[in-house]
């Protein structure tokens, strides 16, 4: 048989212990997560930690009660958090890594130097990139007494500690909103297909579109999650961990389009200068557009970092400090200390979903491309 | 240079002889969270443990970490991995009951403490907190008292105010020192130390019985007497500074002795940090009452040891046990740690002008658990009523979190 030549078998052989390994400890625990979050376990103290516990499936209960359940703001605020935060650090870190690796481009004296420098705090785990930033950014002294050194009275800005928020919005909205978002992305795509001249796309898209938005202005604002209005917003203390982060990745984003410009050939330049292009329209139409793939990728490494994110948060503002919470640190808590088995495999789910939807159309891709060459 | 082989040969000789009678004899292990400062303390215990059983290899299993944070996640993985230690600690009362207890993983202590006679000289409300169903189920080392209010007595003086007796009387003071230009009269800080002055403003405003009541289920979080103890509470918030979730409950502490803030509720170890840490001389250096409204009241916290089933050495754990049961354990530990005996007997003339006083009350006054550090309510309610209080602060409303509270005390099986 052909298919089983000396080689293939090797190479079965040769795979099989981490294909297994993978099979068990990855795909079978995320499994078994999933299983759990569908159960009560932990719900009744008497079952959390009894030798034999009894536990009953309860079908999305717990899902239902992290998302409309009057107990679970933390968990919603979590979300509105997570939002904000990989917002910004996203942003922060593609704009200050290519910012930086721009000048470096320019090969200024001590480059090497420089690179080392502005690289370093990534060698650093987030544990204490976060120790380091709760010292800076505490209430007295820290950040707060730069103006000082000018003779201007200190700062009292709530770096870790404000517990205020801006844009806010109530989450009985999120429905209306999110149909609001995704149906006029839908319109969006249907008027590019009418434009290109892809009927049935036009047509799919354009259905979708119209039943969301009608859903939107006609049932949307009837639709109630919860009881009462329960306004989320972005906390004003992320700023500080949102900086913490920056500090930490943006030296790795640097890396990345440091090496993606000096892979763009010199002849390119060359050319495009010759054509009459001035360093501003050589960056804008030449280089930037070479460097999206490595935009795209910093972005998918980055928003899954920011998603799953634990340590840094626990650092700097605490576990206990709900205003800065992210939904990782909740999932530690419900599990661990509260004994809610279920919910906490709940969040955990929830979570992968997040990452999942960063992470898988950027795998697909990845596939697509790889095929396509091959 | 010849006899070196020799000794080398006898030391050899000798070291293996005490291995072999250890392990013949027994061994002990010992898991808990105190370490660093409250390291010496424990050590004062293995060291008289070892006095009266020589034969038996003590290991101290110590996760560090603030309140056990870690150790419990520790102790959680090892119980349901069937390798539980010999002896762990717990604070005393529902935080061990409702989490271990209810699970069915823990040994009935009654018989050990007839036969010790223990119940005599522990307090009875006290023996009420750390039973339940019929069983005792821990050995409390040592106790805190949480309910209490720290000042700084010159500072007092200059401001001409004294230390409130109630709540009332608290926020007619914190106006007066508001307009002598004291932004925060009360100095709080991260989250828990939140729930603290929540507790000690709760059992101000309902008494010691309501308290009492509330945690039996027998008052409902959604009385009116609790709404309006959350009420009184979001105003004595509104004294508090508003940086308080980046501080802990040192650097709270510090701004009573720097006279930024006037007072300040935190338990009795801060009485270890103001003499040893700030070298402050009590009743000069800093002063004390008990919180608003308590007056005549011990709110207890206590760290505990219990004994989970299926311990590989349960006779040198149950010795272990009556060690730190007995006048002369708790002797040797509070003094070390900053906390004042479980027993009504203890050697008084030991500890100093603070404890003094607290042991002074914890004969007298009546006892009631304290809900944040877990006498009175299971872990997954103190973890999760954090964000009952995060969530009031925000919204100041009170109905709200009462509602909440007692969602979360049905949840959590409060008083059944």
């Amino acid at each position: 048989m052909k298919g089983l030549s000396r080689d293939r078998l090797w190479s079965i052989l040769v795979l099989l212990p981490s294909v297994l390994l993978l099979a068990v400890f990855v795909y079978g625990f995320i499994g078994r997560t999933v299983v759990v979050s569908l159960t009560d376990w932990g719900s009744d103290p008497a079952q959390a930690l009894a030798l034999n516990p009894v536990i009953r499936p309860v079908g999305l209960a717990n899902y239902q009660e992290l998302f409309t359940g009057f107990l679970q703001v933390r968990f919603r605020q979590e979300l509105v958090n997570t939002l904000f935060f990989t917002l910004f650090f996203i942003v922060g870190c593609l704009g200050l890594g290519l910012a930086l690796a721009l000048v470096l481009d320019r090969n200024p004296r001590g480059e090497g130097l420089w690179r080392t420098i502005f690289l370093f705090p990534m060698s650093l785990s987030f544990i204490v990139t976060g120790t380091i930033w709760r010292w800076m950014l505490q209430p007295q002294g820290g950040l707060n007494q730069v103006p000082t050194a000018l003779g201007l009275p200190a700062g009292s800005f709530g770096w870790l500690s404000s517990t205020e928020s801006i844009w806010k919005f109530d989450w009985n909205a999120l429905p209306l909103l999110t149909a609001t978002v995704v149906g006029a992305v839908l319109a969006l795509l249907a008027v590019r297909a009418v434009r290109a001249g892809d009927r049935t796309r036009a047509l799919v898209a354009g259905a979708c579109a119209a039943l969301l938005l009608g859903w939107a202005f006609l049932v949307g604002p009837n639709v109630k999650l919860l009881p009462a209005p329960e306004p989320h917003g972005f906390n004003l203390a992320l700023i500080g961990i949102i900086v913490a982060a920056v500090w930490q990745m943006s030296g790795y984003t640097m890396a990345l389009y440091l090496a993606g410009l000096r892979g763009i050939p010199e002849e390119l330049r060359e050319a495009a200068r010759v054509d009459g292009a001035n360093d501003l329209g050589l960056y804008r139409h030449v280089i930037f557009p070479l460097l999206a793939p490595i935009t795209l990728s910093a972005m998918i490494i980055l928003g899954h970092i920011s998603l799953k994110i634990f340590d840094l948060v626990y650092a700097m503002a605490g576990p206990d400090n709900t205003a800065t919470s992210v939904p990782a640190l909740n999932m530690y808590l419900t599990s661990f200390r509260q004994n809610q088995f279920a919910l906490g495999a709940a969040i955990g789910t929830v979570l992968l979903i997040l990452v999942a939807f960063v992470i898988v159309p950027y795998l697909a891709n990845a596939f697509r491309g790889e095929r396509g060459n091959a | 240079m010849k006899l070196f082989p020799a000794k080398k040969t006898a030391l050899l000789a000798a070291a293996l002889a005490v291995t072999s009678t250890a392990s013949a004899a027994g061994k002990l292990e010992i898991f808990s969270w105190w370490s660093g400062d409250e390291g010496p303390a424990l050590e004062a215990l293995v060291k008289l443990y070892k006095q009266r059983y020589p034969s038996v290899a003590v290991d101290n299993a110590t996760v560090s970490g603030g309140a056990g944070t870690n150790a419990k996640a520790v102790l959680k993985t090892r119980m349901l991995g069937g390798t539980p230690p010999d002896s762990f600690q717990a604070h005393a009362g529902q935080e061990l009951i409702g989490t271990w207890v209810v699970a069915g993983r823990m040994e009935d202590l009654g018989g050990l403490y007839k036969s010790e006679g223990w119940d005599k000289v522990f307090p009875k409300d006290l023996m009420g907190l750390i039973s339940s169903k019929g069983g005792v189920w821990s050995v409390p080392v040592n106790v805190h008292r949480s309910n209490v209010m720290w000042y700084n007595p010159a500072k007092l003086r200059a401001w001409g105010v004294t230390a409130p007796k109630t709540w009332t009387e608290f926020l007619t003071t914190c106006n007066t020192l508001k307009r002598k230009g004291v932004a925060a009269p009360l100095v709080v800080g991260e989250n828990w130390t939140q729930q603290h002055l929540w507790e000690s403003v709760m059992i101000g405003t309902l008494g010691p019985q309501g308290w009492q009541n509330l945690w039996a289920g027998k008052t409902k979080f959604t009385d009116p007497k609790v709404v309006a103890g959350f009420t009184t509470f979001g105003k004595v918030m509104d004294c508090a500074n508003k940086d308080a979730s980046g501080l802990s409950w040192q650097q709270a502490s510090d701004r009573i002795v720097d006279g930024t803030s006037a007072f300040n509720i935190m338990g009795d170890w801060a009485a270890g940090y103001f003499t040893t840490t700030k070298k402050l001389q009590p009743n000069s250096g800093f002063g004390w009452a008990a919180s608003p409204g308590t007056g005549g009241t011990f709110v207890m916290l206590a760290d505990s040891f219990g004994l989970p089933k299926g311990a590989k050495n349960r006779t040198e754990a149950l010795n272990w046990l009556r060690l730190m049961g007995s006048k002369a354990g708790q002797d040797a530990f509070n003094p070390l740690k900053g906390s004042i005996a479980a027993r009504t007997d203890s050697d008084l003339s030991k500890y100093n002008t603070y404890s003094k006083s607290a042991a002074a009350d914890w004969k007298r006054n009546k006892i009631v658990g304290s809900m944040v550090h877990g006498a009175v309510a299971p872990e997954s309610f103190m973890s999760a009523f954090g964000a009952v209080i995060d969530q009031f602060m925000a919204s100041k409303n009170a109905q709200g979190a009462a509602a909440a509270a007692q969602q979360l005390a049905t949840r959590s099986r409060v008083g059944q």
